[in-house]
């Protein structure tokens, strides 16, 4: 992954447009916060294979970005993500890293199912 | 140490095993006790990815599964079997087919140990879930033939409710094969072994009693 290069990414968001694709959308704080810190409240969530088709995307924002999809009866967001890659499969690959390099935050696209 | 017939391990994450026992299994490998590792999942939602990053969501499970065949190499760990489940949805699984993966494991092996982590006291609901079926797995064999149940904890409250743990397994003179182990995790440990060397070198006391000494408690069913 590297650093979002906005233009790069808008389009390959305004690629998957229009078409069935699968998403994972993740937010973590990591399941050890509340142990290192009992005052700290743990909360995350995790979607795997959504299958969804969105009419369009935008990333907003000078780093971190925000990347929102207008689906048709909905809306997908993410917030905080500054890395990304377009991998080998096809796939857009988003995440957000926190300033230790521990991923925070992560939506992804593909045109197949994530294993 | 006690010499046993076989030692069954069961963790649901690459690294527990290097964390917590890995000295301990060396010191069993090198008396030649049969050592079984049982990781359940390929750790596929670690948020580190090296940083800068060198993994990514996808590749991460990929890497970790190489890492954690190094880090049983590193032990000496023979038998190591991935048992595809995924990070973070172990206690969401079916309950029953957990505690039948464990018994058919044992059914198999015929241990005469058996350490997992300490239900209520590890921390992670993986840790948690994991040794929840292994206890009830455990639980089933009646108590005459049952291996032992050694259990690794560290939540805060471990020593307050649990008492001193009554297994401490000194592993002076084979950490090298713990610090490979852990080691081996590059992609979650790589940070943190920076500075392992230099106290090493300076025989810093508390990383050295960190490193060097093992504790577990028998589970008391």
């Amino acid at each position: 992954m590297k650093p979002i290069e906005r233009t790069e990414v808008q389009n390959a968001i305004d690629s998957f447009a229009g078409q069935d694709v699968y998403l994972h959308l993740e937010t973590t704080n990591g399941a050890y916060a509340t142990h290192v810190d009992e005052a700290f409240f743990s909360a995350g969530a995790y979607i795997r294979n959504a299958y969804i088709q969105y009419e369009h995307g935008k990333i907003i924002g000078d780093g971190p970005y925000r990347i929102g999809l207008k689906l048709n009866i909905g809306w997908v967001y993410a917030e905080g993500v500054n890395h990304f890659e377009l991998d080998e499969q096809g796939r857009l690959l988003l995440a957000g890293l926190d300033f230790s390099g521990k991923l925070a935050v992560s939506m992804q696209l593909s045109p197949t199912p994530f294993e | 140490m006690e010499k046993e017939r076989h030692v069954l391990v069961i963790f649901p994450h690459p690294d527990d095993e290097a964390f917590s026992v890995s000295g301990t299994l060396a010191i069993h490998r090198e008396a030649g006790t049969p050592v079984t590792y049982l990781c359940l999942t390929l750790g596929e939602m670690g948020r580190n990815l090296g940083n800068p990053p060198f993994a990514t969501r996808e590749s991460l499970p990929k890497i970790r599964k190489k890492e954690l065949i190094d880090a049983a190499n590193a032990i000496g760990i023979e038998d190591l079997r991935m048992l595809g489940l995924r990070d973070k949805t172990i206690e969401f699984e079916d309950d029953e087919k957990l505690t039948s993966m464990f018994t058919d494991a044992i059914n198999e092996l015929n241990p005469s140990l058996i350490i997992t982590f300490y239900p209520g006291y590890s921390v992670h609901p993986d840790h948690e879930a994991t040794a929840r079926a292994v206890v009830r797995a455990v639980e089933r064999i009646e108590e005459k033939i049952r291996p032992k149940l050694q259990c690794v904890a560290f939540s805060n409250n471990c020593i307050d409710e649990l008492g001193q743990p009554d297994i401490i397994h000194d592993i002076t003179g084979i950490e090298d094969k713990k610090v490979a182990a852990i080691t081996a995790h590059r992609s979650q440990t790589e940070a943190m072994v920076l500075d392992w060397k230099e106290k090493f070198e300076n025989q810093d006391a508390d990383f050295l009693e960190w490193i060097r000494k093992e504790r577990l408690w028998t589970y008391k069913f």
